[in-house]
């Protein structure tokens, strides 16, 4: 742990430099520890809860199992980098959960907000077993699930009306 | 009553699904969990752990440690500046072992470093020399087994005796039932920030279930007046019992005290599961008698409780056990007996259910075994001998308050049964995206459990809730140290006060020792009843003042304590608790008879509530509750191999995901006032978990034909039948 290196990452559209840190930090340290953005979570170090679930260019990854340093050159988006259409400050999964009562505890709600964010941009009308596949990565302690699909099948139906909206708007 | 859907209630306020003050930051990622603090200067605490379950501790050489870079400090027993033990209930657990370790995972040594990865390998370096002792693992033989501790082996027995201990019945069933040991599984692992300050004292940042226990707890190991430590709380990532005991507090407060650095420590997974107390697994043996048209004549029972190396919660939780052991019913005469015992095996404690749960599996299983008996129809059995407002548990108590267990188990057996699928997709069959099952080899199963336990703590305890309410400038602002873990009391205490207040903005203030008095612990489904109560009170007092005329800032302050209860005597007979909550669930499974693998189509509940005070909060206790339940009917077990965790990760130790849930239909939320409880409302956090794994354990026996009298129920237990 005496070798230190310093190398850049692009975070949420930002070039940031990471100091001081030794090649064998995973990005979810060096995100949490070294560039303050602690909303991704850290809750088995083995990719098996996926609290700590990030976009590395356009995939779902778990941050805990790539190395920092491996990311370099990629585009990394975390929970912190979510903004919502039309200036809000939440996107609609994020308002979805907190309207569907989603949230309890709130410690896998970070991973699980950018899994559903995942999954509907790649399939934007899941059925059941779609949407339970897809946030099976994510393990959550509090709500047995029930109001996170919930939540989901509710943006789900909100993108529906306001793409039948657009439809039918005015000529 | 039977609640149907939302009531009208006016938004934020009681009845309405108010929104959490938390949600926003919680979805944003901008919530400040334990884990997430950090201070200027902040260096890593870890912890070296046992690898015996039983060991004598010859020498510990830290020297390596120390040499490297990076590491400020390494502690051992010897730099415990206070009481080198403490406990719940007990002072019986070493801060850090000196002579002989209990466990595999109990602390050695606690260290400081610049780097987490450095105090990882700098606790890797200790050189402790070990003498392997021959562990206790087997709860029975504990019983009379030479002590493993100066304390002894039996940390609670206990004897009920109801009505004619020698009554006979015409029909007698009969077996022994185990409960394996189930872990609470937060997402959020242990972690806090200890602050050295100027004065000699500590800043603790923590999650935890109880501030001022730990607090006082702490304090003793430190040897500092309590004052000298205070205990803020940081955002709990889940608790479900786990987090009532200290884990780290002790340590990070040495380290920092040592060092004179703020010291950070956040488990790793393993030691989340090495390092908290896990739910009692249980052996119990039944024999019910009952008259030939299903009238219940006696419960005998004889139920033992493996502690673990260390007492926690265990004498409460063995009281639990068996005053619950008979179920919800009329029970004309009774004898109980109850072991709580110490082992080498991981320490257990507290566990949503607290000892009901283990009691509801072995009850419930008899009831079923019963009607087989009979040849009656399971839930017919179970209404003739349904417990109402009036009667009696087997302690000799009235249950005097809400017991709608009739209504429950009616408005839950209705509920139309899901449909067979003529040509099911073989993901919904039982081993999923494995793609395993044969069809023709599938079987359904439905199964029902009843069950209760006791709302906040009971028998003799002295327990009360500290509440300040305060309205300045049309702003309501609530005091209370009451730990919000994810349940939702911040919520409900917003909610109450622009109820009682009718104003809109209600700030929650931060939970910490030092502004407010104890609220108890967030645990025993109390905190509703018992902080909700003592908000409701002070903000009470505070519109007394505002209605008589009084301008200006107002605030009241208002301890809140329930009827008080007294221990049972030596029959187990006595007034030992205030309350009692009910639920009932009927559960639905496809089993894989060729690979045991079963999947948990639906579960049916009914729950009494008192009143729903947030539809959308107990919907969530409700569901979240049936997962932990299902997870320990078919998934969850610590595996124990002579005293060693086989399973210290979520690679092993599986928890119920999205695909392995269930559908839940909550039937009813039956609302019949509580008589002394805060707005009539019961706690609602504990029953979702009580009897959903009897119910599904039931419907796997129904499914399989086997009599499976061990849960979790695994696939070997079915497959090699």
């Amino acid at each position: 742990m005496t070798e230190t290196v310093t190398y850049e990452l692009m975070v949420n559209g930002e070039r940031r430099v990471v100091e001081g840190s030794w090649l064998g930090e995973s990005l979810l340290f060096a995100l949490r520890e070294r560039l303050g953005l602690p909303g991704s979570k850290n809750a088995c170090e083995q990719g098996e809860c996926g609290s700590c679930s990030v976009r590395l260019d356009d995939r779902l990854v778990c941050a805990c199992l790539v190395l920092a340093a491996d990311a370099q050159g990629r585009s990394v988006t975390t929970v912190e980098g979510l903004t919502g259409a039309d200036g809000d400050a939440l996107t609609d999964v994020q308002r979805a959960f907190l309207d569907e009562g989603g949230v309890q505890c709130g410690f896998c709600t970070p991973g699980l907000v950018m899994s559903v964010h995942d999954l509907l941009d790649r399939n934007p009308t899941p059925d059941d077993l779609e949407l339970r596949e897809a946030i099976s990565g994510n393990l959550c302690r509090c709500t047995g699930y029930g109001r996170i699909l919930a939540a989901a099948r509710t943006v789900v139906a909100r993108r529906g009306e306001a793409s039948l909206h657009e439809s039918e708007g005015p000529a | 009553m039977t609640v149907t859907g939302e009531r009208t209630a006016t938004a934020g306020r009681l009845g309405h699904s108010a929104a959490r003050p938390d949600g926003v930051p919680k979805v944003s990622g901008q919530f400040a969990f334990s884990s997430d603090l950090s201070a200027d200067g902040m260096v890593w605490g870890h912890v070296l752990r046992s690898p015996h379950p039983h060991a004598r501790i010859r020498s510990i050489d830290i020297g390596p440690a120390l040499a490297i870079p990076g590491v400020h400090t390494v502690l051992t027993a010897d730099d415990v500046l206070g009481d080198n033990s403490f406990g719940l209930e007990h002072a019986d657990q070493p801060v850090l072992a000196h002579d002989v370790v209990r466990f595999t995972g109990e602390a050695v040594a606690a260290l400081a470093a610049d780097h987490p990865d450095t105090a990882r390998r700098a606790a890797q370096a200790i050189v402790v020399d070990y003498e392997p002792l021959e562990p206790l693992i087997d709860a029975e033989e504990a019983i009379t087994a030479p002590p493993i501790h100066p304390a002894g082996n039996i940390f609670r027995q206990l004897v009920i005796r109801q009505g004619d201990t020698s009554a006979e019945g015409e029909v007698v069933v009969e077996a022994t039932y185990e409960v394996g040991m189930q872990d609470q599984a937060f997402m959020g692992p242990e972690s806090g920030l200890a602050i050295p300050d100027d004065d000699g004292g500590v800043d603790l940042h923590m999650s935890t279930q109880w501030l001022h226990v730990d607090r006082d707890q702490v304090a003793a190991c430190l040897g500092l007046p309590t004052e000298k430590v205070r205990l803020t709380l940081a955002g709990v990532g889940g608790a479900f019992g786990a987090r009532e005991d200290v884990s780290m507090q002790v340590h990070i407060c040495l380290l920092a005290l040592h060092t004179r650095r703020p010291v950070k420590m956040v488990f790793t997974r393993e030691e989340s599961f090495l390092g908290h107390v896990h739910r009692h697994p249980a052996r119990m043996h039944y024999r019910h008698h009952a008259t030939r048209d299903g009238r219940l004549v006696k419960v005998e029972a004889r139920i033992v409780l493996d502690g673990g190396a260390y007492a926690s919660t265990s004498g409460p939780v063995l009281v639990n056990a068996c005053c619950f052991a008979a179920g919800p019913y009329v029970v004309p005469n009774a004898l109980i007996e109850g072991w709580a015992v110490r082992t080498n095996n991981p320490p257990c404690g507290a566990m949503r259910g607290f000892g009901a749960v283990q009691a509801c599996f072995a009850h419930e299983s008899q009831m079923d075994l019963l009607a087989a008996e009979l040849g009656m129809d399971p839930v017919e059995l179970r209404l003739r001998n349904v417990m109402k407002s009036g009667d009696r548990i087997p302690t000799g108590q009235v249950v005097s308050g809400a017991a709608p267990v009739e209504e429950l188990i009616r408005t839950c057996a209705a509920v139309p049964l899901p449909p067979l699928d003529p040509s099911p997709a073989v993901m919904s069959m039982p081993g999923g995206s494995g793609r395993t099952a044969d069809p023709a080899r599938v079987r359904r199963g439905v199964g029902f459990a009843v069950g209760f336990k006791n709302l906040m703590y009971s028998a003799g305890f002295d327990d009360y809730s500290t509440a300040r309410v305060r309205l300045e400038d049309g702003v309501a602002t609530v005091t209370c140290a009451a730990a919000e873990v994810g349940q939702g009391f911040v919520t409900l205490a917003q909610q109450i006060v622009r109820e009682v207040l009718a104003v809109d903005e209600v700030v929650v203030a931060p939970a910490e020792t030092v502004t407010i008095g104890s609220a108890g612990s967030t645990s025993a489904s109390r905190q509703t009843w018992m902080s909700g109560g003592a908000v409701e009170r002070a903000a009470l007092a505070v519109r007394a003042r505002v209605d008589a005329g009084e301008a200006g800032p107002i605030e009241e302050t208002y301890e809140h304590h329930h009827p008080p209860t007294f221990p049972l005597d030596e029959n187990g007979q006595g007034v030992a608790h205030v309350s009692y909550v009910f639920a009932a669930h009927r559960a639905v499974v496809d089993v894989d008879l060729d690979l045991g693998l079963v999947r948990v189509v639906e579960i049916a509940t009914s729950q009494d509530v008192g009143r729903v005070l947030n539809p959308l909060q107990v919907t969530g206790q409700i569901e979240g509750g049936i997962a932990q339940g299902v997870g320990l009917a078919v998934m969850e077990e610590i595996v124990l191999d002579r005293g060693l965790v086989r399973n210290a990760s979520f690679t092993d130790y599986l928890i119920p995901t999205a695909l392995d849930m269930p559908d839940v239909t909550i039937a009813a939320l039956v609302e019949e006032p509580e008589p002394g409880a805060p707005f009539g409302a019961k706690g609602v956090g504990e029953p979702p978990t009580i009897s959903s794994s009897a119910a599904v354990a039931a419907a796997v026996r129904d499914a399989t034909g086997l009599a499976l009298p061990r849960i979790p129920i695994r696939p070997q237990d079915i497959a090699l039948a």
